[in-house]
């Protein structure tokens, strides 16, 4: 499953279709010739979302406040956790809305070929195409949380006048991008390896689930005394003490740590890239 | 001038895997691994039986297909027949880009659509409009060329009031239509279409037909997979036969069909026994039993063709006997059942003989139960599954090809008045 131009050899083929295939031939010219599908599966993952419902695009909206208010309930109040003195709602809406981009775009991914057998048995695209529409779909959603988000840090901002945020705030689409792009890096590599072994596919959703508690969500990093390299470790703490410290001035940024999160991210989504493409050629025939 | 070659198919091969195995649990590749370090052999690795779905495999690996060698020129409209398993649906697959091959090399000139299924991405949720948008981009069309041909699109399927209901509200055949409409109006170098035909009613077929037709006018190339003889002769001028993964023939379509339909048709036309090892009993016993096309040419039995079929039997002691004849469908129907007139038979041998005319039978396959019966009323003996014959379908004129429905066929006298 090799689309490689051949340049021009006698015989000028468009198309060589063997089981060969380096590690690095990724065609990014044949990507972006179906750039066209990839928003068609952006606007379905959408318009589907919502058809049939009363509220449509609200319920996006339903859950990230729902969630605030059980954290703001249970790791506020009952387990009183802290949050470096920024408002509760804030802090837990912020971190909520951040992690859910990065846990459904990663749980979304890593099923990309489990849930899509159908499909990719019987037409030919690249396969890319699908986890990257929903890294897209998923920054849509995100972005209606994201505004939810804005309301409420805007009143806090100048209304309550109770956070200080600064400048890094201009860093928000780096952040963005790295953490598109450490969930589609993971998601693409688990949904690789379990074509072969479904049994890895059990612990992803579990797995995601204590990732969240590895990663200064529902806590802040200053909370945590001891053996505090290890959290560091995890590329995503930085992201979120970034996001904590520009939006609130409360978190802890880091810019050697921001560096090495960010290159942990391009190693990751290299590495998925490459072996989703080693898979997908021969993916349908073990589905 | 000499026309292009735009397919190369080189040596192409694939091994397909067999069963439970590697059903894509770790613990299977754990044994694997601990026979191999014990310095075993590996368990699951034989390679290499050929794939003939008719007898139990002896390997858990099969060629799908073995050493696949053609080239394609443009413009040619190719069809590739072979029964279920012959490998058809794969070298499709293969061409299509769906999966790869194990062994060997495709070379493509110019961008191939597929229809392996027609519908692919087509969201029950989304409307007409949206599913043409959506199915398109799935077969490799951009957003302009959608918007050039929408029109055309929803026209040819027929869906114009309904555009902007979601398709989960279409009727099964509107869906259809709507989906192969959207592939129809593809615009790629080389399409490839699977068994569509079965789908649809007849005005719709013809539609297809035409539009396939129109396309290969266009010096666009077609490959053109089916069970379907009739349509693979009026549309392909040229055939490839696959037999259990391997390339039979590759030439002009009728000559090709010709040799498929006398390999593949499992006839069983004539059977014939010694005296002393003959079927029966001590009342009658059978010698032989024959089925004799009245055609020149072949074992093929065409609707068309009139058939005799001969029995010679030995009657040991005298009765009075007549000879039934059942005629069955694979599937288990009784066709027809006529017999001998009863008389008064001495010991000897007999022969008999039970004309079926040319357009009786339908396109079918059929089996021969043989009884004797004694003063037209107790079985004396009988034989099941005497004889097995299929019946081919003829090259029909008119623009339909779907399955004839019937147990029969026949030439009856029907017009206006």
């Amino acid at each position: 499953m090799i689309e490689e131009t051949l340049g021009n050899d006698a015989d000028n083929w468009d198309i060589l279709i063997t089981s060969r295939r380096s590690y690095f031939d990724f065609n990014i010219r044949e990507l972006w010739r179906y750039r066209d599908l990839l928003m068609m599966f952006v606007k379905k993952d959408i318009i589907t979302v919502y058809k049939q419902t009363i509220l449509g695009p609200i319920w996006f909206v339903v859950q990230p406040i729902l969630t605030t208010l059980m954290f703001v309930v249970v790791f506020g109040n009952i387990a009183n956790i802290g949050t470096d003195g920024v408002p509760q709602i804030l802090f837990y809406l912020g971190s909520i809305t951040m992690w859910n981009y990065f846990s459904e775009t990663l749980n979304i991914t890593s099923k990309t070929f489990t849930d899509n057998a159908s499909i990719f048995g019987k037409v030919y695209f690249p396969r890319l195409i699908l986890p990257l529409s929903k890294v897209v779909s998923g920054l849509m959603k995100f972005l209606i949380q994201f505004a939810l988000f804005l309301i409420v840090w805007l009143y806090y901002l100048l209304i309550k006048k109770s956070i200080s945020p600064n400048v890094y705030i201009m860093l928000i689409p780096v952040l963005l991008a790295a953490m598109a792009a450490i969930s589609l890096g993971f998601g693409l590599f688990i949904t690789s390896v379990t074509t072969k072994y479904r049994d890895l596919a059990f612990l992803v959703s579990f797995g995601v689930q204590l990732l969240m508690y590895a990663t200064p969500v529902i806590y802040p990093l200053s909370r945590i005394h001891h053996h505090r390299i290890w959290l560091w470790l995890n590329p995503l703490t930085s992201l979120f003490e970034t996001f904590k410290y520009a939006f609130f001035g409360s978190g802890t940024f880091s810019l050697p740590w921001l560096l090495y999160s960010l290159a942990f991210t391009a190693v990751l989504l290299t590495l998925g890239i490459v072996v989703f493409n080693k898979v997908e050629k021969r993916f349908i025939d073990t589905a | 001038m000499s026309k292009e070659v735009v397919i190369k198919a080189e040596g192409v091969s694939k091994l397909y895997r067999l069963g439970q195995i590697g059903t894509g649990t770790l613990s299977h590749d754990l044994k694997r691994w601990w026979a191999v370090t014990r310095g075993k052999e590996d368990p699951y690795l034989k390679i290499g039986v050929e794939n003939d779905r008719t007898k139990k495999a002896t390997s858990d690996y099969a060629w799908a297909l073995k050493d696949i060698n053609f080239e394609v020129k443009q413009g040619d409209t190719l069809g590739i027949i072979g029964k279920n398993g012959a490998g058809k649906s794969t070298l499709l697959k293969i061409l299509s880009r769906v999966t790869s091959p194990t062994q060997g090399a495709v070379k493509v000139k110019g961008r191939i659509a597929s229809l392996l299924e027609v519908g692919t991405g087509f969201h029950p949720e989304l409307t007409g409009k949206e599913n043409i948008y959506m199915n398109g981009a799935i077969l490799g069309m951009t957003r302009k060329e959608i918007n050039r041909n929408f029109d055309e699109i929803v026209n040819f399927a027929g869906v114009e009031l309904y555009i902007n209901t979601p398709v989960k509200r279409y009727s099964s055949g509107m869906y259809v239509r709507l989906a192969f409409a959207v592939a129809a109006h593809l615009e790629p170098e080389i399409l490839i279409v699977d068994e569509v035909l079965a789908v649809g009613d007849a005005e719709f077929q013809k539609k297809c037909l035409g539009k396939m037709g129109d396309v290969a006018s266009h010096g666009r190339t077609i490959i053109f997979v089916s069970h379907n003889m009739q349509a693979v002769q009026s549309l392909c001028k040229s055939t490839m036969y696959l037999k259990a993964g391997q390339l039979q023939d590759y030439g002009q379509t009728s000559a090709v069909i010709n040799k498929y339909l006398s390999k593949e048709v499992k006839n069983c036309l004539q059977r014939s026994w010694e005296r002393s090892d003959a079927p029966g009993n001590d009342v009658v016993s059978l010698l032989s039993a024959q089925i004799i096309p009245r055609t020149d040419d072949s074992d093929v039995i065409l609707i068309s063709t009139a058939i005799d079929i001969e029995f010679r039997f030995v009657v040991h002691k005298e009765m009075d006997l007549c000879l039934s004849f059942l005629l069955y469908t694979t599937s288990g129907n009784c066709i027809f059942n006529v017999g001998t007139p009863t008389e008064v038979l001495k010991p000897g041998e007999y022969h008999s003989r039970l004309k079926i005319p040319g357009r009786l039978l339908n396109d079918d396959i059929y089996t021969i139960n043989l009884l004797f019966v004694k003063d037209t009323s107790v079985i004396v003996y009988q034989v099941e599954d005497l004889l097995t014959f299929e019946v081919a379908d003829e090259v029909r004129t008119a623009q339909w090809y779907g399955k004839w429905p019937g147990a029969i066929r026949p030439d009856l006298d029907f017009s206006l008045l």
